[in-house]
């Protein structure tokens, strides 16, 4: 019964909304940056193979589609990084502030 | 069965007998005593492993968890051992080898899944289940439906992933030892078996561990050396890797454009993905099955708290994107260094071995035969650590949803649900093995493609909308997940790669290469109609217990006691 009522009155904390809310948004935001990249790149090689086989340089070999794809690469790896970064810092520090004003 | 002769590379001598071993009956091969040594040693090492693994697994959770002790760090190290699969080394490899761009398509596809496991599950996956990624899905559902639904899906993606690898660990052998390819998927099936049945969770985490740590270590060493030749600048590798696809297809007999056309086209995206619907579907497939893959969910239970699951997810992010960058460049490599080199290539200039070997001849190229020796050993390792985590996935959804919470509702001992487990593992080995030999002539990185569409259309959607959707009900996630499921596989059946390539039809009757697009929409949309319209007592529940799993997804609440055993 302990945890039951415990989950409720963390439900109840006007704080959880919050934290709910902030990193609702925040993951939200991050999802949607990772999935426009990736599709956008997928549409690209569905519709627009020369764009993607154009070289950067002219006279040279090295094309967009290899410069776009290691950039996604390391997108991937960098939102990752971020998110680790903030939850780190703001949200571990909110949940174990509800975790410690409501004990079981 | 045809015999591959390695001495004839492992001395450097013209293909000409190379031909002659690909099409004629066998030639007696002078076995590479380097490559058996080093593989040899690997194998007693992790087998001393399982050894000290299987003292410390006796409770069903050191089984399936390694009791929850396993750090971020080690988790995420881990976590790429098991995504890196023979598929990614050898089969990206190749497709880079062949057709230069393409191959980038795949690689992104399975890194991209990793950011979205992060933001919307690995933290809540962690809070929520104990053992299989059914504890999360049916933690507020009616029991016996989801769980059924989850451990038949996770048994249909684990055995086409396992399909893959035992076909790549085949290929390989077959090349490296000159035994035949049966020969060579018995031995890693066994020695799986002999990793899961005795070690469990331990041993295999810590042969994932190794494997990442030596695979990472000798794709590094042989990006290095192929830019090393280049003075670093990939624009010049790239610049000659052009050069050499343009010569080969003048040798052909392309007339001089045709052949430039030939040469600049693997700078660009190519005839891999044909259509606009299978570029798409396919990459949804990549991206939403990496998030619903078993065995790696399970990866998250075996730590302590969801912030080691978090700092898991970012090592093993940054290693897997890191290890995809590097295979770019081994198959560039093995354009400019293994193309145009007879001693790899047969009489009519295709890869002694077949198309998947051209990492493993770049190997030899960079490295001599000691290399050749050694990467074909880690070859091996990637290969087991991958299927030991399949099997343990496997065993775990037929042990713990079907036998001890459907079968038994929840009052089986330790004892009798380890006994289960280990029993699945016997018999998954042997279906493994059978269907690795049944499936030798499939390209192996598109037999995992189609793990991932059934993963993307069954578990990711039931998943996703169990965690975050307030009103998904029992009934609804069930007819969603089983209709994706359905519709995945059979499109799968129909589509070019079993329909033509397995079955001989001439046509295809599902022309797109990945039913993820139909598949996937299909099981959100069923869940969400059937959910709203589901007017039962069962439904109410499932809606209001919805908060409660909130608070304990969120701050981790209740979530202790499940890995304090």
């Amino acid at each position: 019964m302990g945890e039951t009522d415990r989950a409720a009155r963390i439900a109840a904390d006007p704080r959880y909304g919050a934290l709910l809310q902030r990193r609702g948004r925040f993951t939200l935001a991050l999802t949607a940056v990772m999935l426009a990249a990736y599709f956008g790149f997928i549409l690209l090689v569905a519709f627009d193979k020369t764009l993607l086989a154009r070289p950067i340089h002219p006279g040279g070999v090295t094309s967009l589609g290899i410069v776009l794809g290691f950039s996604l690469i390391l997108l991937a790896i960098a939102l990752t990084g971020i998110y680790v970064y903030r939850a780190n810092r703001d949200f571990d520090a909110a949940v174990a502030a509800l975790v410690r004003d409501h004990q079981a | 069965m045809k015999r591959i002769i390695l001495a004839v590379l492992a001395l450097g001598l013209p293909g000409i007998a190379g031909a002659d071993a690909l099409t004629g009956q066998t030639v007696q091969q002078a076995t590479n005593w380097t490559a058996i040594a080093m593989f040899a040693a690997f194998a007693a090492f992790t087998l001393a492993i399982t050894r000290w693994a299987a003292r410390r697994t006796r409770t069903a959770s050191d089984f399936y968890t390694a009791g929850g002790g396993i750090t971020g760090f080690q988790n995420g190290l881990a976590i790429a051992g098991d995504f890196m699969s023979a598929a990614s080394f050898l089969g990206i490899s190749a497709q880079i080898f062949k057709d230069g761009y393409d191959g980038l398509i795949y690689s992104i596809g399975f890194l991209v899944g990793w950011p979205i496991i992060l933001f919307l599950m690995a933290e809540r996956v962690r809070n929520l289940g104990r053992y299989t990624f059914a504890d999360v899905a049916s933690f507020r559902f009616a029991q016996t439906p989801v769980r059924c639904f989850a451990a038949v899906s996770t048994l249909v993606v684990v055995l086409f992933y396992l399909i893959a690898q035992m076909v790549g660990a085949g290929q390989l052998i077959k090349l490296l030892f000159g035994l035949r390819y049966e020969y060579a998927v018995v031995i890693v099936g066994v020695l799986m078996t002999l990793y899961v049945l005795f070690g469990g969770m331990t041993a295999t985490t810590w042969v994932q561990i190794i494997k990442a740590v030596l695979l990472l270590g000798s794709a590094t060493f042989m990006a290095v050396m192929v830019l090393a030749r280049y003075g670093f600048s990939p624009e010049a590798m790239f610049a000659d890797a052009v050069a050499v696809k343009t010569m080969l297809a003048a040798r052909a007999g392309d007339s001089v454009s045709v052949a430039a056309e030939a040469g600049r086209s693997i700078m660009g995206p190519g005839n891999f993905i044909k259509d606009p619907v299978s570029a798409l579907s396919f990459g949804m497939a990549l991206m939403f099955g990496t998030a619903g893959l078993p065995h790696i969910l399970m990866r998250f239970f075996t730590v302590p708290d969801a912030g080691a699951a978090r700092t898991s997810v970012l090592w093993a992010t940054g290693w897997i994107g890191y290890f995809y960058l590097l295979t770019f460049i081994i198959g560039f490599g093995a354009i400019v260094m293994v193309a145009t080199d007879r001693q790899y290539l047969d009489g009519a200039g295709a890869l002694i071995g077949g198309g998947n070997m051209a990492a493993i001849h770049l190997a030899h190229a960079v490295g001599g035969n000691l290399f050749l020796g050694f990467i074909s050993a880690v070859a091996f390792a990637t290969i087991l650590a991958v299927v030991a985590g399949l099997t343990l996935s496997g065993a775990s959804a037929v042990s713990h949803d079907l036998y001890a919470t459907v079968f038994r509702k929840g009052q089986a001992d330790s004892a009798a649900e380890l006994r289960v487990s280990r029993r699945t593992v016997l018999v998954l080995a042997v279906a493994a093995i059978a269907l690795g030999i049944l499936f030798e002539k499939q390209n192996v990185a598109f037999m995992v493609s189609l793990a991932f569409a059934v993963a993307a259309s069954g578990n990711f959607p039931v998943l996703l909308l169990s965690l975050l959707w307030r009103g998904a009900t029992t009934r609804g996630l069930v007819a969603g997940g089983c209709l994706g499921l359905g519709l995945a596989l059979v499109l799968t059946i129909l589509s070019p790669a079993v329909w033509v390539a397995v079955l001989g039809h001439a046509d295809p009757i599902f022309p797109y290469s990945s039913p993820a697009i139909f598949s996937m929409p299909l099981a959100f949309l069923t869940i969400w109609l059937v959910s709203i319209t589901d007017r039962s007592a069962r439904g109410v529940v499932d809606r209001s217990g919805y908060e409660a799993q909130r608070v304990r997804a969120e701050t981790g609440i209740g979530a202790d006691q499940a890995s304090s055993h």
